[in-house]
């Protein structure tokens, strides 16, 4: 068949603009790994920009980002353990119990027996500690299945909770306690018309972010692996600052940096390294890949499964604090639903089914988006009815549109 | 006697580069007992997937004949509503049904979907006697050992008026009292005018029951024999399914053989749910260092129960058995254990067992050995990326990065990875479980020259195989291996292919007693 083309004066072979690979060619390939994270990041910005032009404005306003963060915080805290115990796997249906069961005893500590908060705190946290390992071991030594175990956590810390408050709610806690979830950074220095240490912080975020850019494509460049092309680099930078320079901007024209962010942030980035970087994390992807390929290839898994379960006992331990903190009692009725929100995110937020898949940043994306969808249709009136049956359609629309991607790309 | 109730006229069957069968025929008379004989990976369970509608119409050439009339089955259901029927190895019953629903599942005695119970059990029992299986039709499935369980299959089959019995390697997973009972029962089937095909690996068997025999090799039908009055010699049957080219290219060595590096000493292993049976029993061997040793058996031998039994206990139970290593007993109870005594065991099953599909081929690659990548429980990506990029080099893994997923690479390229995965792990004893099979020609050699450097290398290898040309070619020494025993070890320069499959289909017969 005779083909027309345009063929250049010099030589076909002649290279494209540019050195290296075309810049459609490596945004493509950096976006096939990633369908369903950049695609959420991309659904999570429309979604805002909806909000913000259906609310006048009003979402993005620097109290409302306040509250949105102090609202969801304890659903991003479960949304991190439950992306670790999901990508092994597992499942997880207790933690709402266990964060209300840990709040009440917190809430027992303090206020009955009169202990400082911050043995209290710990207290908790190693009740957490000791509720995630005690249905890690039925899990992972005894072979039972996770949905059954957590299924009975989920009634026996109910039930704990109810017992230990005897029905009624135990209030009011220290100062110290309650800022957990209502506290900010400390005013300092200067007036401004900015929350000084935010912007300090803000800088130092944003220094060590293009730091860590900078470094990482350098030792990619020195092991002599593809890196993106520098405009398109230079271009990330620029997204980056200007991300965070906006966002604290929008945190310090208010009260500053919550505390709860500060958790957030320092456990997004503990356990993002944690699941990227080391070995344990590995293992948790290949154990949820494929369990009998790991276990031949040496993985130790049931310590791995165990460990994931005690880790999210921490973290619902860590949830039910922030929770009781922010409504100042322990209470019977806290945490419902919680486990639900929870696996939601880390659905929507790119974990699989079956296991492996998903990362920590996914699962903060994934709350977000269930964040701002509550608090927007919040904002222009839409009842809890109607939100509740829009926040399904969303989860399975999310799964739903990643089931068929991978089944286009025929895997 | 009538004519053939079955005609199978030229059938090509060809799955995504390998031709699985070429212009096979095969002719069963009206009530008779035919077996089909052939090698691991010869054509017999593609034939018979063929026949049952398994493969349907369309997905294959050829012409199927049964009674005479043209048949063009669309799934398993149309070959049964026709009186074909196939018993697969691994039996297909529900286990916590009864045996009256087992019998009629999806066959039901029904009307307008109401079941009665009076005609079921009546009609169960009644099957129940003509299969001499003294059990009421309540029992529960899971309460059946095997050989009952395989005479209520036959029983389902019956139900469904079977005129053409396939029975998939019936005896493999029986004790010799059993056995004995499933093949009376055939004959007893063929009195009552119901044809058999029987696949099987047991030639004292098929020299009882069978009428004829077709040999298949290779996906060709070499001959079909008429077993008469007088019997037929095994070593005839032998001579058939053997004699397999030696067409690849294997690659020429100097072996360099050194000490005994590796042992394994009267190694015992039951099956993990039925402790009653031995799939492994009193296996010793020994590889030395320098040395490829093969292992060779039929389906069912116990090879890879062995090899992942002595792998981290990773089949079955152990009963009895040590493993040495240059001559000091070392403990392997779990992987870990034996991956840290330099054990390392290739799998034959890439796919459920070998690889991490959806992950990279680098993180792979670097899975049983991520310590060498990782400083501080810290894993370098980049350092993994490098080692993944230079096996990619060094294997030739036909892929374009490192960081493609290895469930879209082809048969021979996983393999190749989890090749790799082994030899980054650098062990001092490689066991290859099927190395090549499911893979291209080309693919196969690189391998073949792969196994030969680890070798030159000084490390000690075992490879599992079920192709006879394939051990002759690369191994030094061949262990055979037939109902969990091994029954033979033979130096390359005196193996041929007629004497190892004599030695595979040596039956114990005298040894069953319960231990």
């Amino acid at each position: 068949m005779a083909q027309t083309e345009i063929i250049p004066d010099s030589s076909p072979k002649a290279p494209q603009a540019g050195p290296g690979p075309s810049l459609g060619g490596v945004l493509a390939r950096a976006l096939r790994g990633n369908v369903r994270q950049y695609g959420m990041l991309v659904a999570l910005a429309l979604i805002v920009l909806l909000f913000q032009i259906w609310t006048d404005g009003i979402l993005l306003q620097p109290l409302n980002i306040t509250n949105l963060i102090q609202q969801n915080g304890y659903i991003l805290i479960l949304a991190i353990g439950m992306m670790i115990v999901i990508i092994a796997g597992h499942i997880d249906l207790s933690v709402g119990s266990l964060a209300a069961f840990v709040g009440a005893a917190a809430a027992v500590m303090m206020v009955k027996h009169h202990l400082p908060w911050p043995v209290a705190v710990l207290g908790a946290l190693v009740i957490g500690a000791l509720a995630g390992a005690w249905q890690g071991f039925w899990i992972a030594y005894l072979g039972i299945p996770s949905f059954i175990v957590t299924l009975a956590g989920m009634l026996l810390f109910r039930g704990g909770t109810q017992i230990l408050l005897q029905g009624q709610s135990v209030a009011p806690f220290p100062k110290g306690f309650q800022s957990i979830s209502s506290g900010f950074l400390p005013e300092v220095g200067p007036h401004t018309n900015y929350h000084n240490l935010t912007v300090l912080l803000g800088l130092a975020v944003l220094a060590v972010a293009i730091l860590q850019e900078v470094r990482g494509r350098r030792q990619t460049a020195a092991y002599g692996l593809e890196v993106l092309p520098l405009g398109l680099f230079l271009t990330k930078l620029a997204v980056i600052t200007a991300a965070v320079v906006a966002f604290t901007m929008l945190l310090a024209s208010y009260h500053g940096v919550p505390i709860v962010l500060l958790i957030l942030g320092a456990l997004l980035v503990g356990f993002g390294y944690l699941m990227r970087n080391s070995i344990i994390g590995r293992h948790t992807y290949a154990i949820g890949g494929n369990e009998a390929a790991a276990k031949l290839s040496g993985v130790k898994s049931k310590r791995v499964v165990f460990l994931a379960f005690t880790n999210m006992g921490v973290l619902a331990a860590l949830a039910g604090l922030v929770f009781a903190a922010r409504l100042n009692a322990g209470t019977p009725q806290a945490g419902i639903n919680f486990e639900l929100e929870a696996i939601a995110a880390a659905f929507i937020g790119g974990a699989s089914a079956s296991g492996g898949v998903g990362t920590v940043m996914g699962a903060i994306i994934g709350g977000l988006v269930l964040g701002v969808l509550n608090n927007g249709m919040s904002l222009v009136g839409v009842g809890t009815d109607y939100q509740q049956v829009i926040k399904g359609l969303v989860l399975l629309a999310a799964v739903g549109f990643d089931v068929y991607n991978k089944r286009r790309a025929g895997s | 006697m009538a004519g053939p109730v079955l005609e199978m006229r030229s059938i090509s069957k060809e799955f995504p580069g390998v031709k699985a069968l070429s212009e096979v025929n095969l002719t069963v008379a009206a009530g008779e007992v035919h077996a089909i004989c052939g090698e691991n990976g010869a054509g017999k369970s593609t034939l018979m997937k063929v026949l049952s509608g398994v493969y349907p119409h369309g997905s294959y050439e050829g012409k199927i004949l049964f009674e005479g009339e043209p048949c063009r089955f669309r799934d398993i259901r149309a070959s049964e509503q026709r009186g074909i029927v196939i018993i697969h190895q691994e039996l297909a019953l529900v286990p916590y049904l009864s045996i009256a629903e087992n019998v009629f599942l999806g066959n039901e005695h029904a009307s307008r979907g109401i079941i009665s119970w009076h005609r079921t059990l009546t009609h169960a029992a009644e099957l129940l006697r003509q299969v001499g299986l003294d059990e009421s039709p309540h029992t529960r499935i899971a309460d059946l050992g095997v050989g009952k369980q395989q005479l209520v299959e036959i029983a389902k089959a019956l139900a469904k008026k079977v005129k053409l019995l396939i029975l998939d390697e019936p005896t493999a997973a029986l004790n010799d009292e059993d056995s004995r009972k499933l093949l009376d029962l055939i004959l007893e089937l063929k009195a009552q005018g119901i044809s058999c095909i029987i696949i099987s690996h047991k030639l004292n068997e098929i020299a009882r029951v069978a009428d004829s025999v077709t040999i298949l090799r290779d996906g060709q039908t070499i001959e079909t024999i008429a077993i008469g009055s007088e019997g037929i010699s095994e070593d005839r049957i032998i001579r058939g399914m053997v004699g397999r080219d030696l067409e690849h290219r294997y690659p020429e060595r100097t072996p360099e053989i050194g000490e005994v590096a590796f042992e394994v000493e009267d190694w015992t292993v039951r099956h993990p749910i039925d402790q009653q049976r031995t799939v492994v029993d009193g296996a010793s061997l020994s590889v030395r260092r320098g040395e490829i040793v093969g292992i060779a058996g039929l389906m069912g031998a116990g090879r890879t129960e062995l090899a992942m039994s002595v792998f981290g206990r990773s089949y079955g139970r152990w009963a009895a058995g040590r493993v040495r290593l240059h001559g000091r007993e070392i403990r392997t109870r779990t992987v870990p254990e034996a991956i840290g005594h330099g054990i390392a065991y290739v799998t034959e099953d890439r796919k459920q067992l070998g690889l991490n599909l959806i992950d990279d081929i680098s993180r792979n690659i670097s899975l049983s050995a991520l310590g060498k990548v990782a400083r501080n429980g810290r894993v370098n990506r980049h350092e993994e990326a490098k080692v993944a990029e230079s096996f990619r080099h060094t294997m030739n893994i036909k892929a374009p990065t490192v960081f493609t997923r290895t469930g879209t690479l082809s048969g021979g390229n996983q393999q190749k990875v989890v090749l790799s995965k082994w030899i980054f792990a650098e062990p001092e004893v490689l066991i290859l479980d099927e190395p090549t099979r499911g893979i291209d020609i080309g693919a196969k050699a690189e391998i073949y020259t792969v196994i030969a450097e680890l070798a030159a290398q000084g490390k000690a290898v075992l490879v599992i195989s079920s192709e006879l040309p394939e051990l002759l070619g690369l191994c030094d020494r061949i262990y055979t291996m037939a109902e969990g025993r091994i029954t033979g070890e033979v130096a390359r320069a005196d193996a041929t292919q007629e004497s190892l499959m004599r030695l595979m289909t040596m039956s114990a017969a005298s040894s069953n007693e319960q231990v």
